[in-house]
This record gives C-alpha cells, sequence and structure tokens, in this order.
C-alpha cells in the first residue's frame, strides 16, 4: 500500500487562474490536481447559460484548462478532479473529450452526476425548510431555478477505480474533490468506516481538501493584516497549496518549489477557518470534523504539518443548495466633483426619489453607498463631516434600486439622462444606463441521503 | 496601576471573511499565545455584535479555538438575504473581515506591550527591505 500520496489545488472558483497549477505538476510532484470551479453561486451563472443553450451549464474555463494541462499531465501520470460539471457534467466532458481528441489526446473522463434534485424539491408537499431560518419551501417554490445536493467523495473514488484520468463532477462538497483521491490513493474506508481512526483519518482528508479547494487562499492569497501582504513573496507568481498526505492521516501543506506565495501558521490557519461555522461540528457527506484539535506546525519554510483532525460518523441527510428568482436590481454609479461635491450628491439623490415617486415606479427598495468612502465597512468606517465632503476632489455614489417588475428596473438608468444638461455642474461620469439583472435568492437546506442516488458513467474512449 | 488602551484589533490580529448564504463568518487569529489570552477575555460575542449593531445587528456565534490561537465568529443577517441578491459592492462580505478589524478592545498597556513584542508562532520570511 501506498504510504503517502500529494496532491495539488487547482482552481478555486470559476474563472480563476490556472497557470500556477503548471509549477504543481512539474515540480511539485503531484499524482492529483483537485480543481473547485462551484462557489456557492456559480450554479446560479450556469442555470443562466443553460437557458439560453442547453448544452451548457457548465463551467467552461475546464475546457482550456485541461488544453493546457493534460500534456504536462498525462506523462506524469497526474489524475485531475473537478466539478466543473456544475448542471451538465456529461456536458462537460463531452466537451473536454472533443476539444482533447482533436490534439490526439484520449484520456479516461468519468463523469459523476445525480446531485440534480430540483424535481424533488418542486413536487407539492414536500417540506423542505430553509437550514437557517426554517421557512417553508412553498413559500419560493414556483421560482426556484436548480437545486443541487452536495455529494460526497464515494463516486469519486468509484470512477478512480474504474481507472478514469478525469473524473468530472456536479456538485458536490467541495472539500470531497480531494477526499476523493486521498481515499482511492491511500486505500482509507470511506462507506465501511466503523473506527474512530477511520473517521479521524477522514477527518484528517476532509481538512486537506478544505485547505485546499480556494486555490491561491491556502497559500498566502488574500491573507487579511496589516503589514504583512506586501512581504509575501511573488504573488503574481504564487504557487497553489500542495498536500502529503500519509497513510496515517498525516499530512502536510506545501507549494511547488520556486514559486510566490507563503505557507505557514498563519495563512494555512487563516484559510482553516474560511467558511466554517461551528468549528467543531463541520458537516460533510462523508464525516464530520472537529478542528478543536487540530495542530499546525511549521516544519521550515513553507511546510506546515497538520494532525489532530477529530472525526465522526456523518449524518443521514445531505445539504442542498438552491436558488430563486428574487426580484431585479438596476444600479447606476455616478460622480461628482469639488466644489461642493458632497451637497451635489444630495441634491441629486433626492431628485431620483422625487422622479420615482411621481412616475409610479414600484420597488421595494433604493441602496445607496459611496464608493470610497462607506461601500466596504458601511458606518463602521469614519464618515467626515459634510464640510469636509465638500472639499473633496470628488464624490462617487452607487443608486441600486430593487424591485419585483422588471420593467421598473429597465426604467430606472432613463431616470438619469436628462440631469447631464439640467443637472448639478461638473459631473465627472455616469455608468449604468441599461444596467439591469436579475436576483436570485439562496435555499440552504437538507435532504434524505437515501433519495440521492448519485450516477458514474465513463466516457467510451474514441481513438 | 497600568494605564488602559482602547487598541484596535488590527494592531493585534489577523482575519479572514466568508460567506455561506446570509451569514459571514470570521476567523480572528492572534500571532501568540499572549495576543489569544487578551482575545478571550475582550472580543466576546456579544461585543463583536456590538461592534457591528450600527450597520447590521444580526447575532453573533463565538467558538473559541485555543489550539490554532483563534476565534471563530459568524453573524446572521449581513448580506441583505444573501450574496446573489445583496445589493452592496461587497456583495460577498470580503472586506468585512476587515471592518472586524476596526472593533477596539480596552487592555493595559503592559498587555499590548506583551502581545506586540512576543514572536509570531507562525514563520515568516525577513521583510523586503
Amino acid at each position: 500500500m501506498t504510504q503517502s500520496i500529494r496532491i495539488g489545488s487547482g482552481l478555486g472558483f470559476y474563472g480563476d487562474n490556472w497557470e500556477p497549477v503548471v509549477a504543481s505538476i512539474e515540480r511539485g510532484q503531484v499524482q492529483y490536481i483537485a480543481s473547485d470551479h462551484l462557489a456557492e453561486l456559480t450554479l446560479a451563472i450556469l442555470q443562466k447559460d443553460r437557458q439560453r443553450d442547453p448544452a451548457l451549464g457548465y463551467a467552461r474555463d475546464v475546457v482550456p484548462m485541461l488544453l493546457r494541462l493534460w500534456p504536462l499531465m498525462q506523462p506524469r501520470d497526474v489524475r485531475f478532479v473537478c466539478n466543473a460539471g456544475g448542471l451538465n457534467p456529461m456536458g462537460a466532458a463531452q466537451a473536454v473529450q472533443t476539444a482533447l481528441a482533436a490534439k490526439g489526446w484520449h484520456p479516461r473522463i468519468a463523469v459523476v452526476s445525480g446531485d440534480d434534485v430540483l424535481t424533488q424539491l418542486q413536487a407539492p408537499d414536500t417540506h423542505f425548510n430553509h437550514m437557517m431560518n426554517s421557512t417553508d419551501v412553498a413559500s419560493v417554490r414556483e421560482r426556484l431555478v436548480f437545486g443541487n445536493a452536495y455529494l460526497g467523495a464515494q463516486p469519486i473514488v468509484e470512477a478512480l477505480d474504474q481507472g478514469a484520468d478525469i473524473v468530472i463532477t456536479g456538485r458536490v462538497a467541495d472539500a470531497a474533490l480531494f477526499l476523493g483521491p486521498l481515499v482511492h490513493g491511500l486505500g482509507w474506508k470511506l462507506m465501511d468506516a466503523a473506527t474512530p481512526e477511520d473517521f479521524n483519518r477522514l477527518a484528517q482528508g476532509l481538512t486537506v481538501g478544505h485547505l485546499l479547494e480556494c486555490s491561491g487562499q491556502g497559500s498566502g492569497g488574500n491573507f487579511g493584516s496589516q503589514g504583512d501582504w506586501q512581504n509575501i513573496p511573488d504573488l503574481a507568481h504564487i504557487g497553489y497549496p500542495i498536500a502529503e498526505v500519509w497513510q496515517d492521516g498525516t499530512a502536510f501543506i506545501t507549494k511547488a518549489p520556486d514559486t510566490g506565495g507563503l505557507v505557514n501558521f498563519d495563512t494555512v490557519r487563516q484559510q482553516l477557518l474560511y467558511e466554517v461555522h461551528n468549528p467543531h461540528a463541520y458537516f460533510s457527506p462523508d464525516v464530520v470534523l472537529d478542528m478543536g484539535q487540530i495542530e499546525l506546525h511549521d516544519e521550515g519554510q513553507n511546510r506546515v504539518r497538520l494532525t489532530g483532525a477529530q472525526g465522526r460518523t456523518p449524518t443521514d441527510q445531505l445539504k442542498v443548495v438552491a436558488g430563486f428568482k428574487d426580484g431585479f436590481k438596476a444600479e447606476i454609479t455616478w460622480g461628482f466633483s469639488w466644489p461642493d461635491a458632497w451637497d451635489k450628491v444630495q441634491a441629486a439623490e433626492a431628485v431620483i426619489r422625487t422622479q420615482l415617486q411621481e412616475r409610479n415606479m414600484p420597488f421595494d427598495e433604493l441602496f445607496v453607498e459611496y464608493p470610497g468612502l462607506n461601500s466596504a465597512h458601511g458606518p463602521l468606517a469614519p464618515m467626515p463631516p459634510a464640510a469636509e465632503l465638500n472639499e473633496r476632489a470628488e464624490i462617487w455614489v452607487r443608486l441600486v434600486l430593487r424591485t419585483q417588475v422588471k420593467a421598473v428596473a429597465d426604467g430606472f438608468g432613463r431616470l438619469f439622462p436628462w440631469m447631464a444638461l439640467s443637472g448639478p455642474a461638473y459631473t465627472c461620469g455616469f455608468q449604468g444606463l441599461n444596467n439591469t439583472s436579475e436576483l436570485l435568492g439562496i435555499w440552504p437546506t437538507l435532504i434524505d441521503r437515501h433519495l440521492v442516488k448519485a450516477r458514474i458513467d465513463m466516457l467510451e474512449v474514441q481513438t | 496601576m497600568s494605564k488602559t488602551l482602547r487598541i484596535p484589533l488590527v494592531k493585534l490580529a489577523h482575519a479572514r471573511s466568508g460567506d455561506k448564504a446570509d451569514w459571514v463568518d470570521f476567523g480572528l487569529f492572534a500571532w501568540n499565545e499572549a495576543g489569544y489570552r487578551i482575545f478571550e477575555r475582550e472580543v466576546t460575542a456579544a461585543r463583536v455584535q456590538a461592534h457591528f449593531a450600527p450597520w447590521l445587528p444580526g447575532p453573533v456565534d463565538a467558538w473559541p479555538l485555543p489550539n490554532i490561537l483563534a476565534l471563530k465568529f459568524v453573524l446572521h443577517g449581513a448580506l441583505q438575504g444573501g450574496g446573489a441578491r445583496n445589493l452592496r459592492l461587497d456583495n460577498l462580505g470580503k472586506a468585512m473581515g476587515a471592518a472586524l478589524l476596526r472593533m477596539e478592545i480596552s487592555i493595559t498597556a503592559e498587555e499590548f506591550e506583551q502581545a506586540q513584542k512576543s514572536p509570531r508562532k507562525g514563520w515568516w520570511p525577513e521583510p523586503k527591505v
């Protein structure tokens, strides 16, 4: 049995940079790359794509990414797991296969699906209550546009067991993209896990996945403090994190030699708690992780030892994230120069409110913020007095209308142009004449595990 | 009796925020044990809630993680219902970790000095000159 394996981080979101993965493959001695293309709301974007063209609905960057990386992975026997399938894993797999075949490359591609549970959510008389506020799904049922369960690592393990070089999934737990190869490569127990040791190993693997699923954010990217990111070396050539994971679960987080970024106690623990709620009960389909005993230790430069993750039996339910149509927004951004910029902004804003009222345009909210003053921290940021703001070189305002009526959103930008000649002097920029977009509400809920059936398809290799 | 100071967390901590539906979560990290002992006492869920209240009055959960010298906070109702319906420029609350670092705590001058002078637990390369 293999003593240890190395797995590298792919993308951290749809649109991320795959160039750093080259160093992991060429110099990082990895056997696997796992790539997370789906943030919580990416399926909302993919749903709009699919509406336009049923052949779409997947993260399209996986095609150019693999055109770049596959010829480097293939000679080194590096295998690739990703969730770029989104709402259409088979479509993604076929697009990848076609693009690679055109170059004369013929990897074995597996497709993992079965996460789409929209029809179950839409069925009448079901009770998929909102996880956070317990509201009944009936309140949004008619407006649902997607609903996907987070699958676990098991179908990925099976796909790798069947010899897949590339595994393309729909929605799976982000960390499962990493846990799958670890279970496969190290022979860990997963479905038959029973002892505390079995679950602690899975907990270590899940922690590794959690640390690597956000690409550069696990190796110094986005390091948040005062005065330190300036000292993180060469972010332009950042190395994405790599984990070396041993049979007993002990793991080391590192990165490829001669790359930028920083892997240390601080950068790793900042990612460890990212998007975690109760750190003693981090739920996944495969194991419930307790971070309370985790130890991180710098083993030298850019090498952190991870031990102590505790695991316990997962629950009988899987998390589902659904999205529903939730009105429209229209936004404009408008600049005013010195002198009296602040007074002018206030006056212009009042004119807009008057127009909305006089034209009987129904809306839920007119949201106002001042980029450069309060858009990052709201009223927690110090707001200078009006006299000082009037002396500023410029003030920018962002006005965003929330409405249930698309025609009202479409008409919002039209309230502004006349003020180019009949409004306050010295405006210095206007954007947003036609700027409507649809808003989506998010519906996290739970589904009984037995209602979700993962499916694995191996594409026929076409040579 | 040592003088009491009002110190913003940015002088003693690093932090990252993330989003899940309508919740923003924060990891707050002391650079060393001395800093962590101060945080355990001073950075309570109630105080974090009071800090954000002028902007976002939602309840706050907190968990201490002494094993990594960190505190975990979750602020409910922080994103106008969620990232894809939030009208703010920072619709995912990426900059809210920095908003937490604006929070001020009361500590003695001695405590502040000790936390600042104690070495970092993590390895860092020499700063660029």
